[in-house]
């Protein structure tokens, strides 16, 4: 697997600040606005914005974490069952502003269970997806994000992994690209 | 993450504690969603069950049928007294009928211990043992483990004595199986005529007096006095069993520390339990309830990601 950094630790915290600006720009005060992280990794991005946030309004943002285990499309189509996450809302999204948020964005199906959880906590006015890293291709459904930290052009056989100082020990995103093949 | 490690759920005996805890992580997510206002999830909506019930019962059906409905599986119910089991036909027979209209697992009520086994051995659906006579009841038993580590944080370490019909109860038998794998000591009390003849082969201490089984354990299970199996008379009345073996506030509060009652269901008031005890906030006898539906939904949904198309 070859590596290469496609957001450094510097690229990185800029992108979350900009990403928070645009959230702003768009949500003002926040008054009927929730946002909410998709388990497990969204969470991680949601946290950063929050702080970010709070910071620049000066006041608390409602937050919450949503897990999709249930929800999704392709249980028993995989090996072992995958084990939940916790789920952690504490209010209802009855006539609120919502912004789900994920670390990467690809085929689209996590998004479709994340909308489909999100409602069984009522009818939002509105919904937008926030995506730290948009793969824009090999999309599977017709769902595009809102706010993107940095769109980037995979193959199918590629991975991208979002890294965070609190759990892998440095802020960064990285692209695994499969080492080719010589034909000779 | 680990998946089980049995393609049916027939007995806690056949778990290993692993099987239990996954089935505990995954029940955690379910008690969530159940008190959520919306209360379903769709996973297994394209998964038919048969819920099949050669014996009478409230609680289990209606919890199995609540879990399955959360889960967004199409359910059909079937009972002993208004069937073709009246008119003849055998086990298998029934069985094979119902699973031809397509059906995906099946959980079964019936009256003869390792009725489930058997069902599992000769059809193709995965099927779910809700009780077969007096030999098991594994998802009572998960239900009871899992509501002491809800309301003691764990299992392993803890001292439990089941009081009461020993011999025929299969809550009884899960419940030592499911006990032990989790850690924890297990007691059996009552009177000597209740209690089977090698039920120490199991590893269980015996205890005749009420008193002080309850001075030794954290936790008492209270089993329901089943006239409905006993043939013969094993003891002279009920009046005398409630007073050697009922539990009540008198007993409860002579002891020096405050233990957690409990008690599978059906209650019989004034026999087992007095009624102060049974509404007491050391009973978690309504909580078992409720997590009896988060436990069947775990187990179900575990078992439904097995199966095969």
């Amino acid at each position: 697997m070859e590596k290469q950094v496609i957001l450094n630790e510097k690229q990185f915290e800029l992108t979350l600040n900009r990403l928070c600006y645009q959230l702003i720009e768009n949500h003002n005060q926040f008054e009927d606005t929730v946002l909410i992280g998709l388990q497990p990794r969204g969470v991680n991005v949601l946290n950063r914005l929050k702080i970010r946030l709070e910071q620049i309004l000066g006041k608390p943002v409602v937050c919450g974490a949503l897990d999709i285990t249930f929800y999704r499309d392709d249980f028993r189509r995989r090996e072992r069952p995958i084990i939940p996450s916790a789920t952690n809302i504490d209010f209802i999204v009855e006539n609120k502003r919502v912004v789900l948020i994920d670390d990467v964005l690809y085929t689209g199906r996590t998004i479709r269970s994340g909308i489909d959880a999100m409602m069984a906590y009522g009818r939002p006015a509105s919904v937008e997806l926030l995506a730290l890293v948009d793969r824009r291709f090999k999309r599977q459904l017709p769902i595009q994000a809102d706010y993107v930290g940095k769109t980037i052009d995979t193959l199918a056989t590629e991975r991208v992994n979002v890294e965070w100082k609190e759990v892998e020990g440095e802020d960064k995103v990285v692209l695994f690209t499969q080492e080719r093949e010589s034909n000779g | 993450m680990d998946n089980l490690s049995v393609e049916h759920l027939i007995g806690i005996k056949d778990l290993t504690e692993n099987d239990i805890q996954l089935i505990f992580k995954t029940a955690d997510s379910f008690k969530e969603i159940i008190n959520r206002p919306i209360k379903k999830v769709p996973s297994l909506r394209d998964i038919t069950i048969a819920n099949l019930f050669f014996e009478n019962s409230t609680r289990t059906r209606l919890s199995f049928e609540l879990a399955q409905k959360r889960l967004s599986a199409d359910v059909i119910n079937f009972s002993a007294s208004s069937s073709s089991v009246k008119k003849g036909e055998t086990l298998i027979d029934t069985v094979n009928n119902i699973l031809s209209m397509k059906v995906d697992m099946v959980v079964m009520r019936h009256p003869n211990p390792g009725a489930a086994h058997f069902l599992s051995t000769k059809v193709k659906a995965k099927i779910i043992n809700a009780g077969d006579g007096t030999h098991e009841h594994p998802t009572q038993a998960l239900l009871d483990a899992y509501s002491i580590r809800e309301r003691l944080g764990d299992v392993a370490g803890k001292k439990v004595v089941i009081v009461g019909d020993i011999l025929h109860s299969r809550v009884a038998l899960s419940n030592i199986y499911c006990l032990q794998k989790l850690g924890a000591e297990v007691m059996v009390c009552g009177p000597t005529t209740l209690i089977p003849k090698y039920i120490q082969d199991l590893g269980v201490k015996v205890e005749h007096n009420l008193r002080k089984a309850l001075d030794w354990c954290d936790v008492a299970n209270m089993l329901r006095i089943q006239l409905e199996r006993q043939d013969i008379k094993y003891f002279p009345s009920l009046r005398e069993y409630s007073m050697q073996y009922g539990l009540n506030k008198e007993i409860l509060e002579s002891l020096d520390k405050e233990i957690v009652v409990m008690h599978p269901g059906p209650i019989n008031r004034g026999v087992e339990i007095t009624s102060d005890v049974a509404d007491s906030k050391q009973s978690i006898i309504l909580d078992q309830v409720e997590n009896g539906v988060a436990v069947r939904m775990a187990a179900t949904y575990l078992l439904a990601s097995k199966i095969e198309r």
